[in-house]
């Protein structure tokens, strides 16, 4: 990771914790995001995102630890007009409509974006004259997206931005993240989407029960799961037989196809092409991000070692 | 100037409230209407003479009647952007403006100048609703009144803003009309409830009292006393404190 100064980063933590009575929502949270990356915080619900993103907007205080948010507090960075924001929950105010709120949003801010310009890139122009109390929940949260966006700041924290927002709007609303991070813009969104993260995020901090327990680019995650899969037709075997397969994991069946999940997946295609020589529609692929995931932060009902086993990289590899 | 557009939308919020129209402007008028005429050429509002014989520092009824209900109305229109923090708030839209470079102060003077405007129209309906039933004011009369009115009704703004940061939003409305009723009711805005005795003192330290009471500078200035001055003035000096802890507790909590 590149060398940043508390001066210059985006957003720097050390130690950050934060409780609610006996729940420890974030516990040791160190972070540095550099200015102009976008950066995915990703964790199931509960892992302490919301509660890290009110964090680095002032809107929770830390009870240890410290943050930066441009080298200031975050109370001062977002009284600066440095960031922008779309939280999580809450709806809209009312009497206003669509194109007046946006405007609003847009007035607070130091040097905002034109209103009609973040109307039509966030597929909102067509309901700008809407009462803001009279959308779908989908078109709401395209209006909260707008309003972010109005603000121009220089880092946006959007907290699960497209939360309950159909297939095509979801494409709308990233192109628009894009556009924002190709300006040069630092992104901080938080999603469960996983493959939301991967996509659109140069870098996924994966986040479960208050602790990051990756950081990196999403390949490099799923690089530290160390097994890929094989798929592959194969009738009329036994599925132990597999299983004492050199390389092999694991074994499934799906009618005619089996899928090995490997450690060493040299060895299990070897294996697989020598001993059964009818086999045919191979495939191996990588986990999926999903599996990397659940990998990582293990069961959400698991207990703490299963998951501090799991983020040790590579820890299945044999030797 | 930074904060304008938010002013400007805070008070096209607080316009396109139905509620303000007709329950600040409408109603106080139509139940001038409705009573004022028949009464035209009656007293009212009298104290017992300090002698404690016969009535004195009576007014017309319907300049009585008319401040009675320009201050119900306009009680209701400063306090009533109280509700619309509470509904912010349920909404966490309060929260989202957390996030923004908002400041505080411009917040405050967007809340007071929208509780204000709301007001102005209650007054200058009744004024006009008055003078077609016979009142006259001269200009300094007319002024000095107004004057009183709209500091009378500074606590009210305050109180507005306090309830709006610390009522919930499902209970606010209840909050604040029962606020409003009773102090109008005590204040002589529905008939003078008491002409002397111990009852007139408690409820010369309402600011409702001295709202309803601000026609009558039009029988002299010995009739508006520093007292009333003073009884708004605490009243203000103790809510506008009051409203910047709750706006403050409030931050804290989101």
């Amino acid at each position: 990771m590149a060398v940043v100064s508390a001066e210059t980063a985006g957003i720097r933590t050390t130690g950050l914790t934060k409780s609610y009575g006996s729940v420890h929502a974030v516990r040791g949270i160190d972070l540095v995001i550099a200015p102009g990356e976008t950066v995915a915080l990703l964790g199931p619900n509960g892992a302490g995102k919301t509660t890290t993103v009110d964090i680095f907007l002032g809107l929770a205080r830390p009870d240890g630890g410290t943050v930066f948010v441009f080298g200031a507090s975050p109370t001062e960075a977002v009284r600066s007009g440095w960031v922008g924001a779309m939280l999580q929950s809450g709806s809209l105010p009312d009497h206003l409509r669509v194109r007046e709120l946006v405007t609003l949003l847009a007035s607070y801010y130091p040097h905002p974006r034109r209103v009609d310009e973040v109307l039509d890139q966030t597929g909102t122009a067509d309901i700008a004259g809407r009462w803001t109390n009279k959308l779908s929940g989908g078109q709401a949260q395209r209006v909260r997206f707008a309003a972010a966006l109005a603000s121009n700041a220089d880092l946006l924290i959007l907290d699960e931005p497209t939360a309950g927002i159909d297939v095509e709007g979801r494409r709308e609303i990233w192109r628009a993240i894009r556009a924002v991070a190709e300006r040069g813009k630092t992104v901080l969104f938080a999603t469960h989407y996983l493959e939301e993260a991967d996509a659109n995020a140069d870098r996924i901090v994966l986040i479960a029960r208050g602790e990051i327990v990756a950081d990196g680019p999403g390949s490099e995650i799923k690089a530290k799961v160390g097994s890929r899969t094989v798929k592959a037709t194969l009738p009329g075997v036994e599925l132990a037989e597999l299983r004492a397969l050199p390389g092999v994991l694991g074994a499934e069946r799906h009618g005619e196809a089996v899928t090995l999940s490997c450690s060493d997946t040299d060895a299990a295609l070897g294996a697989l092409f020598g001993s059964f020589p009818a086999v045919r529609d191979v495939e191996v692929r990588g986990a999926s991000l999903e599996e990397a995931f659940l990998e990582l932060t293990g069961d959400e009902h698991g207990d703490q070692d299963a998951k501090v086993e799991a983020s040790r990289p590579g820890n299945e590899e044999p030797g | 100037m930074k904060g304008t557009i938010h002013v400007r939308y805070e008070i096209l919020r607080s316009a396109r409230n139905p509620l303000l129209l007709g329950i600040s402007w409408a109603l106080p008028l139509v139940v001038f209407y409705a009573v004022a005429p028949e009464q035209r050429h009656a007293l009212a509002d009298c104290l017992t003479a300090p002698n404690g014989h016969g009535m004195t520092d009576c007014v017309s009824f319907p300049l009585y009647f008319m401040t009675a209900m320009a201050a119900y109305g306009a009680m209701w229109a400063t306090i009533a952007p109280g509700a619309r923090i509470a509904r912010d708030r349920g909404k966490g839209w309060i929260r989202q403006l957390r996030t923004t470079p908002l400041r505080a102060r411009t917040e405050a003077v967007a809340k007071v100048l929208a509780s204000y405007l709301g007001a102005l129209p209650a007054l200058v309906l009744l004024y006009l609703a008055g003078v077609s039933l016979g009142v006259r004011l001269d200009a300094a009369q007319w002024f000095e009144m107004t004057g009183l009115l709209l500091v009378g009704l500074a606590p009210f703004v305050a109180i507005g803003i306090v309830f709006g940061h610390l009522v919930p939003p499902d209970a606010i409305t209840v909050a604040e009309a029962g606020f409003v009723v009773i102090l109008a009711l005590l204040g002589g805005a529905f008939g003078t409830l008491f002409a002397g005795g111990v009852m007139l003192r408690v409820v010369k330290l309402l600011p409702s009292y001295w709202l309803v009471q601000a026609g009558k500078t039009a029988i002299g200035s010995g009739s508006w006393p520093a007292e009333a001055w003073i009884v708004v003035g605490i009243w203000t000096l103790c809510s506008v404190p009051l409203a910047a802890l709750a706006y403050q507790h409030d931050k804290a909590r989101v």
